[in-house]
């Protein structure tokens, strides 16, 4: 009998090869019956061209299509462009590209290596290659990405500002600074929290040490600590990755150390949580919601679970001050904190509330590029008004 | 030293990373690679430390029969056996017949749904509270809120199809959300911008240095 497993798949094999069998019979005999169209006419004037501003990862080919090249005709069903490092192979194809494509960037080669290319048609009645090859083609590194000219100007005119409006504040020309209502809100904050001895939740956003948001919130967090050691009232700062986690601790240390009051530091105040954002968002809430803190703030970058703390938070009546710059969630902070930080107001916590002059002086330094940006926006819009496309052209970047 | 050394560090790998930006050559964006990579395994080393303080603090809580301490045993218990089950499986975890996968979408997949669909609520209870009228900004707020809203909708269309084409609520949300709602958020966004670059280079500098620690 054999393995009873195997012979209905035999059977269905055995099947399978006679329904192949009779399909191709009946193919041969209508194949022979259509006429098959010839080759293709190939394609011509296969040229390339080094991509510039790159690390030597791509040339760019270009080439004129077939002259059978047509939907109606059904001779080209598309090309087949290969690259090989002599002009005769052997040859290593690149892509399979359809109909009508003229244009391929190869970015799977070695730089400043010599490659050689070639095109060919294919369609039902074969292939035909390109009279011509192309080569030797070699792509080469740039040591300057000049479509970021115009970043680099931006930056350095930025740095220069900022550097010089840095020495002008240590010279004790120090700039005038607006309040920011959100930033004297937190040591109103954390007064109330000392009033009704409860701690303070700082939140320092749910993004890695990566985002530069998160750093605004680090940063600021060695302010409030400092507060808190003032005000000898507790604070708890769940983070939810390891790098950001580590850095708040000193953060937070750092602040109980300038307040004099090293001994009051609890190591266990910052606490390590989850990178997945609702195990945060739960430990988070159910702080709120347990230890009841007096005082939430949110500084740093949020996505969906901004709402859900904030509205948790609202519930619990404490005060809430928050800061991001991802704008999406600022409605929702504006909605459910008392306080705000906007943007970059975010960013200028830090020098607000140190006072330092140097740090202040930054401030005024980035006013000034914001200016500048200003001019150069409404500069813009007047020459494209008149169609003079030069500034905005420098001002694209790859 | 012990701040100087930091700080010389942060510096050069501040300059040098500006530096790939705008050089793509080998020279500098292998090295730029590679510091990349690195970080990948700093932050690795990072989540033992993060672990080992997770486990810490919990078991800790425990031990002293805090408040809530029943809590902090089902976290400490799901922690230890979710990483014991996965060096258990190694590289079958991802199988779709593994405890990990079982774990991950019959109990982390619900939680994580469930506390998602928490911010309908907190959505409508936090829209409720917004478009309270009480000044001329909020009045604002909610009447282009409501233009936004219905004219997203066909009904909104259709309440206004008797009105010439540009007036109807479709092309007037449109122009809502083009016009003065991008114009706000790119304003904001140039500023945080700037805030970043003011940021980066008080780091850089060494003037920002609170997150080196209080140490000396």
């Amino acid at each position: 009998m054999g393995n009873p497993t195997r012979s209905p798949r035999a059977l269905v094999r055995a099947i399978l090869v006679v329904m192949a069998c009779v399909g191709s019979v009946r193919t041969s005999a209508a194949d022979s019956a259509i006429p098959v169209p010839p080759a293709p006419a190939p394609p011509a004037g296969l040229t390339y061209e080094d991509v510039p501003n790159d690390a030597g990862s791509g040339i760019r080919l270009t080439w004129r299509r077939s002259p059978d090249d047509s939907v109606g005709l059904g001779r080209v069903n598309g090309y087949v462009l290969e690259r090989g490092t002599s002009p005769v192979g052997p040859w290593v194809l690149v892509d399979s590209l359809a109909l009508g494509t003229t244009e391929r960037v190869d970015q799977a080669m070695h730089r400043n290596t010599p490659y050689f290319y070639r095109v060919t048609a294919f369609g039902p009645g074969g292939s035909t290659p390109a009279l011509a090859n192309a080569g030797p083609a070699i792509a080469r590194e740039s040591w300057f990405n000049s479509t970021r000219a115009s970043v680099l100007t931006f930056l350095a005119s930025f740095f220069l500002l900022v550097l010089y409006f840095m020495s002008a504040a240590q010279s004790g020309r120090k700039p005038f600074v607006r309040r920011l209502a959100g930033i004297d809100a937190i040591e109103e904050a954390i007064g109330r929290a000392t009033e009704m001895g409860r701690p303070v939740l700082y939140v320092p956003g749910i993004q890695d040490i990566d985002d530069i948001q998160t750093v605004a919130g680090l940063v600021i967090l060695e302010s409030v600590a400092r507060l808190t050691a003032k005000y000898e009232t507790p604070i708890r700062v769940p983070v939810a990755y390891p790098i950001p986690f580590t850095i708040a601790q000193e953060m937070v240390k750092s602040g109980y150390l300038n307040a004099g009051r090293p001994e009051a530091y609890d190591p266990d105040s910052v606490t390590f949580v989850s990178p997945e954002q609702f195990a945060y968002v739960a430990k988070i809430t159910g702080i709120m919601l347990r230890d009841r803190p007096a005082a939430h703030i949110f500084m740093g970058a949020f996505f969906a679970e901004s709402l859900l703390l904030a509205e948790t938070g609202f519930t619990t009546g404490a005060i809430q001050v928050a800061g991001t710059a991802n704008v999406h969630q600022l409605a929702f902070f504006v909605v459910a904190c008392d306080y705000t930080l906007i943007g970059e107001e975010l960013y200028a916590a830090s020098a607000y509330l140190s006072g330092e002059p140097r740090l202040v002086g930054g401030l005024k330094g980035a006013d000034v590029l914001k200016l500048l940006i200003i001019v150069t926006i409404l500069v813009g819009c007047v020459l494209e008004t008149m169609g003079i496309r030069g500034l905005t052209t420098w001002m694209q970047t790859q | 030293m012990k701040r100087e050394l930091p700080l010389l560090i942060t510096a050069v790998i501040g300059l040098f990373m500006i530096l790939s930006f705008f050089v793509p050559h080998h020279v500098v964006s292998v090295p730029a690679d590679f510091l990349q990579q690195c970080a990948v395994i700093v932050v690795a080393f990072g989540y033992v430390l993060g672990g080992a303080n997770a486990l810490r603090v919990n078991l800790l809580s425990i031990a002293k029969r805090q408040s809530d301490w029943a809590y902090k045993l089902v976290l400490v218990v799901s922690l230890v056996a979710t990483v014991v089950i996965g060096l258990i499986e190694g590289r079958r975890w991802q199988a779709t017949d593994s405890v990990s996968m079982f774990l991950y979408n019959q109990l982390y997949s619900p939680m994580q749904a469930t506390m998602f669909s928490l911010l309908a609520f907190f959505i409508a209870s936090a829209a409720f509270r917004a478009f309270r009228i009480r000044t001329v900004e909020a009045g604002l707020l909610a009447v282009a809120a409501l233009i936004v809203m219905l004219g997203r909708v066909p009904i909104g269309n259709e309440m206004t199809s008797w009105l010439p084409e540009g007036l109807r609520m479709g092309p007037v949300q449109e122009w809502i959300m083009n016009v003065p709602q991008n114009a706000a958020k790119r304003a904001i966004l140039m500023g945080a911008a700037l805030g970043v670059m003011a940021t980066g280079l008080r780091i850089i500098l060494g003037i920002e240095r609170s997150y080196l620690g209080g140490g000396d």
